[in-house]
């Protein structure tokens, strides 16, 4: 599903590479930590993936498509097939809760009638049910957070990147927001989720990869935040 | 849905931002009547040029104490020469009387002048009024002659003012135009700027970048159309008062300015207006979304 095979990324003018060599394979349907402190490159994973920026050498791979030489004019049908999630949640703040689900499929030529049958479900799926015409400001930062899953979630894609989705919840919203992950992971969908958030990694005990100055150090399956 | 979408966010966009919109489109409605100006010209030239060459004589006037022989000799000169297509001559008194009537409005002026006071002539009318030079060295040494004028040197003296004021115009369109566009490139940043929220979920979530920059270079478009209207109402009313009324005896002298040319602007105008705007906003997005 994800393949990285050598892959190194030097931005312009840093000293040393954000992620130097690094070689990861995820499969479908498998549940992703990527942890480390600041600046270790967990974000930089986030970005080559979603072919933000691209490897200064390597090779990456998503869903069979060699990224590095997707051409851009295809980047956009290619990121449709990854639903992501923030740290600040990235709503529209003038849009409602189902406004703002609706506006993903809109804006990749869904009609209105697809958006009610499928937005109503979605929202249902993340527990915001009867919430649909909250503004943001009007919703906690978990509900929030759900409304961003949602809009993640809302299109099938076959991978979900979470990038220190936690970041700004507190403890028990986190789990919250967690078990919504989960609840997706199950359905077939591969997670990869960013995070320092140690307890989660401990509670979850899922893969976690280690990186620390742009290096794998530790791949474990089953893990804990060590 | 979509195009209703798209449509919104042109209106939405213009209002946002109203007054660089105004800004925009009057610096691209100056331009373009400019520009209009300068093609409309060029054709009225060409035009007048077709019509004057047809008509070119060269004058050749005679001494006032030229003789009959050599009034004799000189005709003959100017029938027997194969460059020449017709001839006519032209008496003192003749002369004078159009003279008279050329001026008729002016009776003091034609009261100033005695009926002798102008020369005899001959008018003759070349094959290709490009030869003149050929003709006027074969004649110009004959006895009797006073002076071989062309009148293609004097148009051309005319066309030559006229051929100025056309690349005046051309020069204030392109310069107006490289305001325009910055224009158009500045509006068009601060629109994208202010909807790069919904521009980074859009990438976000995939949509297209024809689907991201369309509503940009719509409005950019739509004022650029709107430009392109006002330029032509400015063009048409300059005709209509100043061509049409004003300087009507002018007019006359310059063949008129057709309304099919005048109209022939509209689609012109509105065509450069449309795409000058389009490309720059494209570009513009180019650089700034990123997309």
């Amino acid at each position: 599903m994800i393949q990285l095979e050598n892959v190194t990324k030097t931005y312009p003018k840093a000293s040393r590479p954000s992620l130097d060599n690094v070689s990861v394979g995820i499969e479908k349907g498998e549940f992703v930590f990527f942890i480390g402190p600041s600046g270790s490159g967990k974000s930089t994973m986030i970005k080559l993936l979603l072919h933000e920026v691209q490897p200064t050498s390597g090779k990456v791979v998503v869903n069979a498509k060699d990224v590095t030489t997707l051409r851009s004019w295809k980047i956009p049908h290619f990121r449709r097939s990854i639903g992501c999630v923030f740290q600040d949640f990235r709503l529209l703040p003038n849009r409602t809760a189902y406004e703002n689900v609706a506006f993903a499929l809109e804006v990749i030529g869904k009609t209105q009638a697809v958006a009610r049958r499928v937005v109503p479900e979605v929202l249902e799926l993340v527990g915001l049910g009867g919430k649909e015409h909250r503004y943001p400001h009007e919703l906690s930062g978990g509900e929030q957070q759900r409304v961003a899953v949602a809009r993640a979630f809302v299109n099938r894609p076959l991978i979900l990147l979470a990038d220190e989705p936690t970041g700004n919840l507190d403890p028990d919203t986190s789990i919250e927001i967690m078990r919504l992950l989960d609840r997706i992971n199950r359905t077939g969908t591969t997670v990869v989720m960013v995070t320092h958030d140690s307890n989660i990694v401990n509670q979850m005990r899922r893969r976690v990869i280690e990186i620390e100055s742009g290096r794998i150090v530790r791949d474990q399956a089953r893990g804990v935040y060590g | 849905m979509r195009l209703k979408y798209v449509l919104n966010e042109v209106l939405v966009g213009l209002w946002r931002n109203v007054t660089m919109t105004v800004a925009m489109i009057i610096t691209m409605a100056v331009s373009l009547t400019m520009l209009g100006a300068s093609v409309l010209l060029y054709l009225q030239v060409d035009q007048m040029k077709n019509y004057y060459y047809g008509e070119i004589e060269v004058s050749i006037f005679l001494r006032s104490d030229v003789t009959d022989a050599q009034r004799q000799a000189i005709d003959q000169a100017i029938s027997s020469d194969p460059l020449v297509s017709n001839k006519t001559y032209e008496t003192r008194e003749e002369a004078f009387n159009r003279f008279k009537e050329l001026w008729q409005d002016s009776p003091d002026f034609v009261k100033s002048i005695g009926p002798n006071s102008l020369p005899e002539s001959f008018r003759v009318k070349l094959k290709d009024p490009e030869k003149y030079k050929a003709f006027a060295d074969k004649i110009q040494g004959m006895q009797g002659i006073q002076d071989v004028i062309d009148q293609r040197a004097l148009l051309e003296k005319v066309f030559k003012i006229f051929n100025a004021i056309q690349v005046i115009a051309l020069i204030v369109a392109i310069v107006m135009a490289l305001a325009a566009l910055l224009l158009v490139g500045n509006t068009i940043q601060v629109a994208a700027y202010s909807k790069r929220r919904e521009v980074a979920v859009m990438k976000l979530v995939g949509a297209s970048n024809w689907f991201i920059q369309s509503p940009f270079v719509l409005e950019a478009v739509v004022a650029g159309l709107i430009g392109a209207i006002l330029g032509f109402v400015a063009l048409f009313g300059f005709k209509i008062i100043v061509f049409d009324q004003r300087l009507q005896a002018l007019t006359n002298i310059l063949t008129p300015i057709h309304n099919s040319n005048v109209w022939l602007m509209l689609p012109l105008l509105a065509a450069v207006g449309a795409a000058v705007s389009a490309v720059t906003a494209w570009v513009t997005l180019r650089f700034y979304l990123k997309v």
